[in-house]
């Protein structure tokens, strides 16, 4: 049985408390998108309802703990059809055993779990790197970004500290959403008809006077540190993969 | 024209065989400017030599009153010169920084004039950062040797990092190419800072407004195979600045020929010993954080590291009597001593196995180099075989596996956080 969401993780946890009610836990969490190509299996439509996922999310605290509870939401952010199937699988269980081995890293679904969470850890950890303003003669900078799992709601909280006194937008131009802060609180963002979300390096009207030379000084930068008789492309490319190119003033 | 990028180029090309690049360790946070140097550090970037790139790092000025033949701004070097005016480095600072390019600045600086005239100038690049700026992002800058304590105690209000460097492992090293320098001149502003990051320590316990003092600590680097050292004085040196200095780290710096007069240096061409530097970090952190003496890696029989295996390998089949290890029993302490297996997965391990004994493929999942570990390890269903391999046999083999990441340092670098 196909049970499809709406896609956010309040929908997900839904699916949670469907299966029990229903005691269907063979079921699969998938959203509408991923259901249109499996065309025979059963589907059940699982709408979003905030009460009866925080049962779930309350519930789950009670037997594993807060921080353990946060492991499903990032492995959740996956945006992976597999990973959800196994961590819904792992809820189901947890409820139905009224425990979990959260750190039994012999049992192949909580290694598979952890795995999961260390992939997406990773990439947050690239997009507190990798993130690059654009200055913007209105004083906003503007980052977009493509990462690979839908880790954005994760960082907003380290940028909203750091740059606490600069308006910024980051954008995820794979998901097409993003946040805004305004100097004091975080907003999400989506397009409107009307505002297309542009690549900041194409923006030439708009941009500060000053932005092309600042991004010019940090690729003279990036050329004058490098030692060439070290050089060694092999580890550069690892640690700086080429998806993420795009986007680096000193790459492009 | 002589422009603003050439500077940069510069004074950028001229920093960059400073190596570290930490940008972690602190505990400054945003008090409404912007920036913070809380969190663990960030490279923002990676050099196309693989080095990463989280700070600024740039030289205040290459001119230089000395003349030490293993650094590139020495006095009688060709090289062009330029300066940075401190409102200069606050300004790219600030603009890389709020673009998120970098975690903060790394200023050293050659000498001109005088030490104190030299510091002088630094100390107004970090205040004015902090106070005018309110800039909370990492600053990491190297004290300039014979710099007056006020100027150095000034300096560190305003810091994350201070170092010094110690620049060639003996003294007997440093004398055969920089005469002009002794390690003396370096103890006494670690001595400085580090009796002052220990009072105010002890002040901000009974009084939390008492401001930061180098709270992320001091560092010191080392250039090696620039003079003969063995790696056994080379660690010998920064084993006794670790505990004489309550360093944060050591730095070692594989030599890279830039002088085509001084035949006391590896000549123009040669390349820099970039395993050997590997093996010395390894080591370094088989001191720190793996419980390892020295004398066990190092000693007057074994003087220098295997540019083959790694060090904790090496020892190991020096060893044999210690091995196998059982890791369903045995503790986190000698679990870590295990070759393949490092202090993540030895955690893991230690968790695993409360929920039941742990078998050969489970081990292998959690993450450990099992072609290395498998030799030293029993899990529940390692068969005994009659007794250990022998250890030349198991070098042999380990290396036939994996030669290329075995002999190929770069490849397998640390990461320098």
């Amino acid at each position: 049985m196909d049970y499809i969401f709406d896609g956010s993780y309040l929908g997900y946890l839904c699916c949670v408390f469907e299966a029990f009610e229903r005691k269907e836990f063979d079921s699969i969490p998938k959203t509408g998108k991923a259901a249109e190509i499996t065309l025979f299996s059963e589907k059940r439509m699982i709408s979003t309802d905030t009460k009866k996922a925080n049962r779930i999310l309350t519930g789950m605290e009670k037997i594993i703990g807060k921080q353990e509870t946060i492991f499903f939401y990032h492995n959740f952010l996956s945006d992976n059809q597999i990973e959800w199937l196994n961590g819904f699988r792992l809820i189901v269980e947890l409820f139905r055993k009224k425990q979990l081995d959260i750190h039994n890293y012999g049992y192949p679904p909580i290694l598979r779990l952890h795995q999961s969470i260390k992939k997406i850890n990773r990439e947050r950890h690239r997009m507190k790197a990798f993130i690059r303003f654009v200055k913007s003669n209105d004083y906003l900078y503007t980052a977009v970004v493509e990462p690979d799992f839908n880790v954005i709601p994760l960082v907003v909280q380290f940028f909203k500290n750091r740059f606490a006194d600069q308006c910024w937008l980051i954008y995820d131009l794979r998901r097409n959403y993003g946040f805004h802060y305004d100097g004091n609180t975080v907003v999400e963002v989506s397009p409107n008809e009307s505002d297309e979300i542009r690549d900041p390096y194409q923006l030439e009207v708009d941009l500060d006077p000053q932005e092309k030379a600042y991004q010019h000084l940090w690729k003279t930068y990036f050329k004058s540190t490098t030692i060439e008789s070290r050089k060694n492309v092999k580890l550069h490319l690892r640690h700086v993969p080429k998806r993420y190119w795009k986007y680096l003033v000193e790459k492009i | 024209m002589f422009g603003f990028d050439d500077k940069l180029q510069i004074l950028a090309d001229a920093a960059k065989y400073d190596v570290s690049c930490s940008s972690s360790g602190s505990k400054r946070k945003n008090n409404g400017g912007i920036g913070d140097s809380s969190a663990s550090g960030i490279c923002h970037t990676y050099t196309e030599d693989g080095r990463c790139v989280s700070l600024l790092k740039i030289l205040m000025t290459n001119f230089c009153i000395y003349d030490c033949s293993f650094c590139v701004s020495r006095r009688s070097n060709d090289v062009q010169r330029a300066a940075f005016s401190v409102k200069e480095v606050v300004e790219l600072t600030m603009n890389f920084y709020r673009r998120n390019y970098i975690e903060g600045l790394f200023l050293s600086s050659g000498i001109f004039k005088s030490a104190d005239y030299t510091m002088e100038r630094l100390m107004l690049v970090v205040k004015k950062l902090r106070t005018e700026e309110r800039f909370n992002g990492y600053i990491h800058l190297k004290a300039i040797p014979g710099a007056s304590e006020s100027l150095l105690k000034e300096a560190g209000l305003y810091v994350d990092r201070m170092s010094v460097n110690l620049e060639i492992p003996t003294e007997a090293g440093l004398k055969l190419v920089a005469p002009e320098k002794d390690h003396q001149s370096v103890r006494e502003p670690l001595t400085i800072i580090k009796n002052e990051i220990q009072n105010v320590q002890q002040d901000r316990k009974t009084n939390k407004k008492i401001p930061l003092f180098v709270p992320a600590g001091q560092s010191t680097q080392m250039v090696i195979g620039a003079t003969p050292e063995s790696d056994f004085q080379i660690m010998e040196a920064a084993n006794t600045f670790y505990k004489d200095y309550n360093l944060k780290r050591v730095y070692y710096s594989g030599y890279i020929p830039i002088n085509a007069t001084d035949s006391n240096l590896p000549q123009i061409g040669t390349a820099p010993p970039l395993v050997r530097e590997n093996r010395l970090y390894q080591t370094d952190w088989l001191l720190r954080f793996y419980g390892f003496s020295l004398h066990e890696i190092l000693n007057s029989k074994h003087q220098d590291l295997d540019l083959e295996i790694d060090p904790k390998l090496a020892w190991a089949l020096r060893n044999p009597q210690f091995f196998p290890i059982d890791i369903n029993t045995a503790n986190y302490n000698w679990i870590i001593r295990i070759p393949g297996i490092g202090r993540q997965s030895a955690k893991k391990i230690i968790q695993a196995r409360k929920y039941g004994k742990l078998k050969e493929h489970q081990v292998q999942k959690i993450g450990i180099a099992y072609n290395r570990a498998k030799y030293f390890m029993l899990c529940q269903d390692t068969l005994i075989t009659a007794g250990f391999h022998y250890p030349e046999k198991i070098r042999k083999s380990i290396l036939e596996h994996n030669p290329q990441s075995q002999i190929k340092g770069p490849n397998s670098q640390l990461t320098l956080f």
